[in-house]
């Protein structure tokens, strides 16, 4: 039954490589042993292409839209198996810049539910595109669904930025349903002093930074053959950090309820780090701006 | 002229006969641009034709009159059988306008439900404070003991989450804790009505029972009748169950709430199943559904959540009433009494009485998926042959039913089940394949008007004609009454249809 099912989501801003991490990290899972679901909640549906080798799966909306209701579906058409037997489903969505993305992802998760997808698993993982933009981009850490966050950011402050915004959207649902957040995964873009400034924010925001991901090619040419760097590279140690990655998910205790900051707070931890300047930069800076402003 | 003498107004339905709007109407007509008359018959008599048939049915991104209404009105008619229930809906005003007047046209009853009043800022950043506000402003001015909220399209779409607003607003001392705020998501373009009824009873039994389910059960049964608009069924289930001595929960009542007696005061919660009652329902001996796709995940509920079994009876006709006393008569031990024994006898005698009428008659018919297989069972019985059958809101799981039910009977073999189409759809079938009656909700009218079928009214709504849903369509009772509707449609299309004197009164008899 549902009760046992560990459901977990990874947010983050976009491009940050949420996707890649999610899938890595949950082939790392399955090595071990532990039966997974992936959710892709993502119009893109790039949150199983690793699992799958893959261009992109079929989607749940793609295919309600061709037959005219998500009601004309079964389970196994989109329902896959991949890479050690992970499950895989892509709610899909809407072309950018029509409809809504939010109401597909609603749609695709009752129609899981309905159709008995989520049995016989040890986790389900919700791959969700960015911030919670909106209310269907919530649905994932609704009562009943996900219970722990995973917010994977790096060390650039738009990223940060982001997962601040994340931490926001869990706290207006950590009180009324059980969400939590289990932590910060830094992925990291080779910012300066990335690991001191993501464990930081990982504490003002009351919660850990469960893990270090590295920059490494490796990951790029596992995923131009779309493939984890588990299956591509198994002995290689980027595949290890995954592995590592993995089991600190699967023991992770530390489950709290977020306190994000405020923009002022983040942009001064920033200065703190050097990545912004002092005040007077700063201001120099929007002097610029507005000189600029003011000439066209 | 017009409406000038004040001691005659005129009815519209005779106002604009008057020479001064027929001369309005003409003038009015050289600027419309319209089509010559004779090409408007032209086409008018090309849509009664099988090519024509054709192309409707390869119809694909267009309804025209679905058998079918939206899911938060079956939702609030869950809620208002319940005690002091009052259902509310997130969402936009209009939405829950135009549910108190469906069923306001239907019973002739006032109908209260609230909304939350959302408007464009409600869209942008959520339902959440007029979810606050309105369950606030709802418990201090209408002091409900419960409040059911369900929601409209623009809620949904917006991903509102109703467990985490409500559980907001009881936080933030808005209700208080102890207020029961069952809720369910109605999404109005998913379903229809009736997955609407099932979503809103599911959450309210959730509700209502939650940490309730005791070591014993407490010996009763479970009625849920489903998204029932004849008031006499229900009052004929309890009539049925009293007279049999058995102890049982209607989940829910809305008996008073939908036919209350005029005493000259204004009551806003008549009648309902008393909110404790429906809480012990958890622990029932058994429930019975009366309709079972307007009620499937609720039964699924209560068979896995409450380990109670669930059965489904349709006491529509001779056989489908046997099966549902003799269903009650071993849940309970108790045996079916003589009165209900001379009922059906009384039945079975008026039956053959007409038989003669019914026999052979082809037959039309549209609806929700429950009343539909309840009236094949009715027709079947009586030799009656089942034709067309459009069913808008249809499933694979009640298509197969109906068929092994249809299938059951030689009168059966006729018949086509239309599941997802809608009226026009009909209306083509009735032109190009013609029955001798056609029953459905008011909206028939127009399909009589056409294609001149003798309509029987029994659905839901009936807005043109009064009364109708005081009787009931169940039990012994319930199958004269149906008899009574039909076989008297068919004497009274006979006595029309025979009318000319000299020409076709030959047969324009005195008794039938």
């Amino acid at each position: 039954m549902t009760e046992q099912i560990r459901q977990i989501a990874f947010y983050g801003k976009g491009g940050i490589g949420k996707s890649t991490t999610s899938q890595n990290t949950i082939a790392g899972m399955a090595e071990l042993g532990q039966r997974v679901m992936i959710v892709g909640c993502d119009p893109k549906a790039d949150s199983t292409r690793l699992m799958l080798h893959s261009k992109a799966q079929t989607t749940i909306l793609h295919l309600a839209a061709e037959r005219g209701a998500v009601e004309d579906l079964e389970l196994d058409e989109v329902l896959l198996t991949g890479y050690r037997d992970v499950r895989c489903v892509e709610s899909g969505g809407p072309e950018p810049g029509v409809g809504c993305a939010g109401r597909g992802i609603i749609t695709a998760i009752n129609f899981l539910e309905e159709n008995g997808a989520y049995e016989d698993l040890d986790f389900v993982s919700y791959d969700v595109l960015g911030d919670v933009v909106c209310g269907g981009f919530a649905m994932p850490i609704r009562e009943g669904k996900a219970q722990e966050i995973y917010i994977v950011t790096s060390g650039e402050m738009m990223a940060m930025y982001a997962a601040n915004n994340i931490a926001r959207g869990i706290l207006k649902y950590a009180h009324s349903g059980g969400v939590r957040l289990g932590g910060l995964i830094c992925n990291s873009r080779k910012v300066d002093r990335e690991l001191e400034l993501i464990e930081t924010l990982a504490k003002r925001l009351n919660t850990q930074m469960i893990h270090f991901v590295p920059r490494n090619n490796i990951v790029q040419h596992a995923e131009l053959r779309r493939m984890t760097v588990i299956e591509y590279a198994p002995d290689s140690a980027q595949a290890d950090e995954y592995r590592t990655l993995a089991n600190k998910i699967i023991d992770n205790k530390n489950l709290t309820i977020p306190t994000p900051i405020s923009m002022d707070e983040l942009e001064d931890l920033l200065v703190e780090f050097g990545i912004l300047g002092g005040e007077e930069e700063y201001e120099k800076a929007i002097a610029q701006d507005q000189a600029k402003a003011a000439v066209v | 002229m017009a409406q000038n003498d004040i001691n005659r107004i005129k009815d519209h339905a005779e106002l604009f006969h008057q020479d001064e709007y027929q001369a309005l109407f003409a003038g009015k007509k050289q600027f419309e641009g319209g089509h010559d008359p004779e090409e408007v018959t032209r086409i008018a008599e090309w849509t009664k034709t099988w090519e024509y048939r054709e192309k409707n049915f390869s119809r694909e991104a267009l309804t025209v009159n679905p058998a079918k209404a939206c899911q938060p009105l079956g939702a609030i008619l869950a809620a208002v059988g319940f005690e002091g229930t009052l259902p509310f809906v997130h969402g936009s005003q209009g939405c829950v306008a135009y549910f108190r007047s469906h069923f306001t046209r239907h019973f002739k009853e006032p109908f209260s439900a609230v909304s939350s009043s959302m408007t464009e800022d409600a869209a942008v950043f959520g339902g959440l404070n007029n979810m606050k506000d309105g369950l606030a402003t709802s418990y201090n001015l209408y002091n409900p003991k419960m409040i059911a909220v369900c929601t409209t399209c623009m809620a949904e779409v917006i991903g509102d989450d109703l467990q985490a607003f409500i559980r907001t607003s009881k936080d933030e001392g808005f209700v208080p804790q102890e207020l029961p705020i069952p809720y369910a998501h109605t999404p109005s373009f998913v379903g229809s009505h009736i997955t609407g009824y099932d979503n809103m009873m599911k959450g309210i039994l959730s509700n209502l029972t939650a940490g309730k389910k005791a070591e014993t059960t407490n010996g009763k049964i479970n009625f849920i009748p489903g998204f029932e608009t004849y008031i006499g069924n229900l009052r004929e289930i309890k009539r049925i169950a009293e007279l049999m001595d058995v102890n049982y929960t209607l989940l829910a009542d809305n008996t008073e709430y939908l036919d209350s007696p005029n005493n000259g005061e204004y009551n806003m919660y008549p009648g309902g199943t008393k909110l404790e009652d429906a809480a012990d329902s958890i622990n029932a001996e058994a429930t019975i559904s009366f309709q079972a796709y307007s009620t499937t995940k609720t039964r699924e509920y209560i068979q896995n959540d409450w380990q109670q079994a669930s059965y489904v009876a349709r006491p529509v006709g001779i056989r489908g009433t046997d099966e549902f006393l003799m269903k009650l008569s071993a849940l309970t031990g108790k045996p079916i009494p003589k009165e209900l024994e001379d009922e059906r006898g009384r039945a079975v005698d008026a039956l053959t009485d007409s038989q003669a009428w019914l026999h052979g008659k082809k037959i039309a018919m549209y609806g929700d998926p429950d009343l539909v297989i309840g009236l094949t069972q009715f027709l079947l019985e009586v030799g009656a042959e089942p034709v067309h059958i459009v069913v808008t809101n249809s499933n694979d799981v009640f298509e197969t039913e109906l068929r092994a039910l249809l299938d059951t009977s030689p009168f059966g073999a006729g018949a086509t089940i239309w599941g997802g189409k809608d009226l026009w759809h009909l209306r083509s079938l009735l032109f190009t394949e013609p029955v001798d009656l056609l029953i459905g909700n008011s909206y028939g009218k127009y399909l009589w008007r056409d294609t001149h079928t003798p309509i029987i009214r029994i659905g839901y709504p009936i807005f043109d004609r009064h009364h109708l849903h005081r009787y009931a369509t169940y039990g012994y009772q319930g199958t004269i009454n149906l008899l009574n509707w039909i076989v008297n449609t068919i004497l009274d299309e006979l006595d029309r249809n025979t009318i000319i004197p000299a020409k076709t009164d030959i047969s324009y008899d005195l008794i039938r």
